[in-house]
């Protein structure tokens, strides 16, 4: 397995708090598929321009200091259940830019985890070439 | 920088660049015209379509299928590959309605053309029924749901020969069965000696020549390496085709400077806004296996305009596409072998703020918002997909514009009643958009368009378009064959005024 990149590296422990808490099963997942994890997220951004990269590294710290507001504690110090309620405030935001900025973070978490075929498996999603004679 | 000479370029690969560049290919042979086809794309061995979700998407899809509008709220889903949009589109083939081609209209223009240049594709691409057995349990559920509401659900014609049912058409067929232009005209274009060179991304359009940039294969990446070295060339031609799709072909003229002359460049924007809708049965049902979209369901796309289809698609697409997260989106993707899927299309018109741009590199930039007819017209859908999904046996349906998404079989009784509280929220329900149009449209004069109505840019002999980018409003089907048979007609236009145009 190829070994981590780096755009994401500083903000690493918020993202594997956010991860867990959009996707509950990546909280048993071994260090090898949270490295696959985080490979995925870095390629998906590695095209994009460096303007979109430096938007997920704020949008990480936003929600890591965020919180402090409200619980007086950052995200990752927060049990999973505010975790999930503070998310639920972004995702449900009055404006459009919370909305889509939280939208864009969730959407590079499922990509991480259900784009990885362990996962898929998992679920019981097995498509393959031979389509149909594969059941037979 | 390189320079050559070619007597046509065509600029893309796909359905208008692919059909235009077979109509003219046989005058390599009868006239030894050079012709040349640049794709911004690579050319895929077979071997190399392997079905993987990431993996595949990363190479064959504008961005790995993750290209955003300004506002981050909407993903165009768009191929860039040998072939275009059509390795990853599913081969539904239908013929526009009578009354769109009315309500477009472009001077010349009948919907009697359209339905018989588009014959010669139908033929070409084997575009046909699927055979019954072949029709997947995702697909029967739908046609049965809609039955029993009173509903017609139709077939979609579909352009596959061999068909195993993979249900990766839109990863591109890992068994070469869907017959895009990758599979038919392009091979046919190259036989007759139409050069087709990929990697190569036109950068502008300078009078009689393009700028194009050859760039190598990545150490990790798919696909043949180019036939031209890597590095800027300057190509000379006599006539240049624009087929590079409704983003790509207005951003192409905007950073050549056409803009003040075509006040109209980049706006008649329009994209079929689409969400996909999931239910659970309670049984596993065929759905990973098969065609993936056999029916359709349109009868309120002129009284709701929206459409109905069905789809199924993979584990990270599916994901994205639920509301919320946690506990209870997980659970719908643990019922993956048990999901049945439609996909919503809201039939949108052009909006003066929907439209084409570029950024200060000269990338595209697309500005779009859903008006609220589009809004409303999702929402109907989702709720009419609903009761498709209960009256199909479903005993969940995930309804994202719901207040609460999840709805059990306790809900069905009172969908219409719950339709007054759903609302589309820009930003937090995943829309994608696949059938993009618009940008280039056809008209009368640089005034109301950018093109005639066969394709030739106003005021500037030569410079032709064929491909979504003309079509001067939506089309509200799937836009493949009618974009064919455009192309077709500015291939014939071509070739009439090839003499002149030396």
């Amino acid at each position: 397995m190829a070994a981590p990149l780096t755009s994401l590296e500083p903000v690493f422990p918020v993202l594997r708090a956010f991860v867990s808490t959009i996707v509950p099963e990546a909280t048993i997942l071994d260090e090898e598929r949270w490295v696959e994890l985080r490979r995925l997220i870095d390629l998906a951004l590695r095209d994009r321009p460096a303007s979109l990269r430096r938007r997920v590294r704020l949008a990480l710290h936003f929600i890591q200091w965020l919180p402090l507001l409200r619980y007086a504690r950052p995200f990752t110090a927060l049990d999973p259940a505010r975790r999930a309620r503070f998310l639920s405030f972004l995702e449900n935001s009055p404006l459009q830019t919370v909305r889509s900025g939280f939208f864009g973070l969730r959407t590079l978490a499922l990509l991480g985890y259900y784009g990885q075929p362990q996962a898929a498996a998992e679920i019981g999603y097995a498509a393959t070439a031979r389509g149909w004679d594969a059941l037979r | 920088m390189n320079t050559r000479s070619y007597d046509i370029v065509i600029i893309g690969s796909g359905a208008g660049g692919g059909a235009v560049a077979q109509e003219l290919s046989s005058l390599c042979r009868e006239a030894g015209l050079r012709i040349a086809v640049l794709e911004k794309g690579p050319k895929l061995r077979d071997e190399e379509f392997t079905g993987g979700e990431l993996e595949m998407s990363r190479a064959i899809y504008e961005d790995g299928g993750g290209f955003l509008t300004a506002d981050g709220a909407m993903t165009l889903a768009f191929g860039s590959a040998y072939g275009g949009s059509t390795v990853v589109y599913t081969g539904t083939s239908l013929l526009p309605p009578p009354r769109v081609i009315e309500h477009w209209n472009v001077p010349g223009l009948a919907h009697e053309e359209i339905t018989r240049r588009a014959q010669k594709f139908i033929q070409q691409n084997n575009v046909h029924l699927l055979e019954e057995p072949l029709i997947n349990d995702n697909n029967r559920l739908f046609v049965e749901g809609c039955r029993k509401l009173g509903w017609r659900a139709e077939q979609f014609p579909v352009n596959v020969k061999g068909c195993r049912g993979s249900s990766l058409c839109n990863l591109g067929c890992p068994n070469q069965a869907k017959q895009g232009t990758n599979r038919v005209q392009l091979p046919r274009a190259e036989q007759n000696g139409v050069e087709v060179v990929t990697r190569c991304e036109v950068l502008r359009i300078a009078g009689k020549s393009v700028v194009a940039r050859v760039t190598e294969k990545s150490a990790d990446g798919k696909g043949e390496p180019s036939s031209w070295p890597s590095g800027d060339h300057r190509i000379n031609a006599k006539a240049i085709v624009l087929s590079a799709g409704a983003i790509h072909s207005p951003a192409l003229l905007l950073r050549s400077g056409f803009e003040r002359a075509l006040p109209r460049l980049g706006h008649g924007f329009t994209s079929h806004p689409a969400f996909i809708l999931v239910a659970e049965h309670p049984r596993p049902i065929t759905n990973f296996v098969g065609h993936p979209k056999s029916f359709y369901l349109d009868q309120f796309a002129a009284s709701d305009r929206f459409i109905l289809e069905t789809c199924m698609y993979f584990p990270f697409v599916t994901a994205k596409s639920l509301a919320g997260f946690g506990p209870e989106h997980s659970s719908f993707l643990r019922a993956f072998p048990r999901l049945q899927m439609i996909l919503v299309l809201a039939c949108d018109h052009i909006d003066e703020h929907n439209r084409v741009t570029i950024d200060s590199a000269g990338r595209p930039v697309v500005h779009y918002r859903c008006t609220p007819q589009v809004a409303q017209s999702l929402v109907s859908g989702a709720v009419a997909s609903a009761k498709i999904f209960f009256a199909a046996g479903a005993s969940r349906v995930h309804l994202p514009v719901a207040p609460s998404p999840t709805l059990t079989a306790a809900d069905a009784a009172r969908l219409d009643a719950l339709a007054a509280d759903c609302r589309f929220v820009p930003g937090k329900t995943a829309v994608s958009a696949a059938h993009l149009q618009g940008g280039c449209g056809m008209g009368r004069s640089p005034q109301d368009s950018v093109t005639d109505s066969r394709g030739r840019v106003h005021g500037h002999p030569g410079l032709f378009v064929a491909d979504a980018s003309l079509f001067p409003n939506s089309v509200e089907i799937n836009p493949y064959l009618t974009i064919m048979a455009l192309a077709d007609r500015v291939a014939e236009t071509i070739r009439e005024e090839w003499q002149a145009l030396q």
